[in-house]
């Protein structure tokens, strides 16, 4: 076998995982940095986000359309979450009332998916344009997952120049550091949280739609990835947006060739990773100690 | 019809009457100090006109508007910004994105995300100036947890001006600052007031402070207003003598 080829492919394809775990961890992280609440139920909405995305192409046929309509959709049921619902706890600053929240909105939202698509799981098929593959050192290579790389990386960088170069950008990044100040200098802190949980919301939504073609929308799919969805954040950094996107490469790299070269310790192999980041950086690599 | 009136302002902390039936009108363009002893209700009546704290009885009206009750994101709409005793800032924003985001509160079209450019463009040239007025354009780009203490507290009146308040009032601005750091704050102090383009409520420890940059000076003891007036008056006033002053010179 071509050994060249191989670590290309092997490596692409740990590039394509992490852009799909970032979409995930990096709403996750920014909704922690602002709000300060672990959102249990970040998996079941990106999980939402791929059957909407499936029913949206089943309708129209069109998976671009998805890649709007899904996040949308999502956004508008984490704004009313959070308005109608994780408002009322701001007050207590109890992160256990805020854990027991969404974890049950995780709960409600599986049954939902259960009732509304039922137990099978829904295969979304590839975009015409983007089905096939590219041979690269004599590796096939799915186009789709070259797909997935650039979008990834597409939404890395705008989201990083959003945050650092926009008014609101600015404004995220205040309420992360002194949210009372931020309210103290004319600015109402309850649209900035909305917004920001609507933020990571539709992101989330959007990994959905774009793992769908992938591994299909399955029930348990946002379970699975929320589980490391929280190691990406606990390694990158709880709050830090560069975190996740470094963290995401990491995970995905260690489980693409940890997979290949240690198939026994697959599934643990990404929790001694977290284990030696935690022993040598309790904060993250790019986090800070609380 | 004065900028900012209190009328009988009192606020209550279970048996404690921290601001007592406190009456107080301030003209546009004056700067006024609020002075008295430790614990004699200075910062309790900053956070109720401010809104910070509730009222238990009496009224703020604020350019004839009242804004008693009013949570303290509308309060600062309205005009009125402050600095804080204990300095509030952004510790990882530079000092120039620190005072950017007071400036961008208050721009008119702040909530349209698409207004192009220009709402970035005038909070800019807002924070430039107002770090300038403070001499802090060299630190533009430090984060603002870097700075050394002085230039912690001036960097937050920058951020109060950037807001480009009607009525600015600031709390214990010289606190902590050692007596260099201190005249280099009452002389930019003097040269941003000497405009005459603002009103200012100061409370201020150090009378030498208040001296130097107060038009006016309300007395406050025990919750109440003592004594009320220009400088000298104050200075002259038996009750104000006893209760406050009699320590000093």
């Amino acid at each position: 076998m071509n050994f060249a080829g191989f670590i290309v492919a092997q490596t692409l394809n740990a590039f394509s995982q992490a852009a799909i775990l970032f979409f995930i961890a990096c709403g996750l992280t920014l909704i922690f940095g602002i709000m300060r609440i672990i959102n249990f139920a970040h998996g079941g909405l990106f999980m939402v986000g791929a059957y909407v995305g499936y029913s949206t192409v089943a309708y129209t046929g069109s998976f671009w359309l998805s890649l709007l309509i899904a996040p949308i959709t999502v956004a508008a049921i984490g704004g009313i979450f959070e308005k109608v619902f994780l408002s009322k706890l701001y007050v207590r600053q109890d992160a256990g009332a805020y854990l027991m929240l969404t974890f049950g909105l995780a709960i409600i939202l599986a049954q939902a998916v259960h009732l509304i698509w039922g137990p099978q799981p829904r295969s979304v098929a590839i975009p015409d344009l983007l089905r096939g593959v590219v041979v690269i050192l004599n590796q096939p290579f799915p186009i789709y997952r070259l797909f997935l790389i650039a979008i990834g990386a597409a939404a890395a960088i705008a989201l990083w120049q959003f945050l650092e170069r926009t008014r609101a950008g600015l404004l995220i990044r205040a309420v992360s550091q002194n949210a009372e100040m931020v309210h103290a200098l004319g600015t109402d802190v309850a649209l900035v949280r909305t917004g920001i949980f609507m933020l990571g919301c539709a992101i989330a939504a959007l990994g959905g739609v774009l793992s769908a073609p992938l591994v299909t929308a399955f029930l348990g799919m946002g379970s699975t990835v929320i589980i490391d969805a929280f190691v990406i954040v606990i390694i990158g950094g709880m709050g830090s947006f560069l975190g996740s996107i470094v963290g995401s490469l990491l995970v995905a790299f260690v489980q693409v060739f940890g997979a290949y070269y240690f198939q026994d310790m697959a599934l643990a192999i990404i929790y001694l990773l977290m284990l030696l980041v935690l022993i040598v950086r309790p904060g993250g690599l790019l986090g800070k100690e609380q | 019809m004065p900028l900012l009136e209190c009328r009988g302002l009192t606020r209550s902390f279970g048996g404690l009457v921290a601001v007592d039936n406190v009456n107080m009108a301030i003209e546009a363009g004056e700067i006024r100090a609020v002075i008295g002893p430790n614990g004699a209700g200075k910062s309790t009546l900053f956070n109720i006109i401010t809104g910070v704290l509730p009222v238990s009885d009496g009224q703020t009206v604020f350019a004839g508007e009242m804004i008693t009750g009013l949570p303290v994101y509308r309060v600062v709409q309205k005009g009125i910004a402050r600095t804080f005793q204990l300095t509030h800032l952004f510790p990882d924003l530079t000092a120039h994105e620190n005072v950017r985001i007071a400036a961008q509160a208050q721009h008119a079209d702040r909530w349209r995300p698409l207004a192009g450019g220009h709402v970035l463009a005038a909070s800019r040239k807002v924070a430039d100036e107002a770090l300038e007025q403070m001499r802090l354009s060299r630190f533009s780009g430090v984060k603002a947890g870097m700075l050394s203490h002085g230039d912690q507290r001036l960097l937050e009146i920058g951020m109060a001006i950037a807001q480009k308040p009607r009525l600015l009032m600031l709390d214990e601005p010289t606190q902590g600052l050692s007596i260099e750091e201190t005249d280099r704050a009452v002389q930019i102090l003097r040269d941003m007031l000497a405009k005459g383009d603002l009103t200012v409520i100061l409370v201020e420890h150090d009378m030498e402070v208040v001296f130097k940059l107060a038009d006016k000076i309300t007395v406050l003891h025990r919750g109440r207003v003592i004594a009320d007036g220009l400088p000298d008056e104050v200075k002259a006033n038996d009750e104000v003598q006893s209760a406050y002053l009699g320590g000093l010179e």
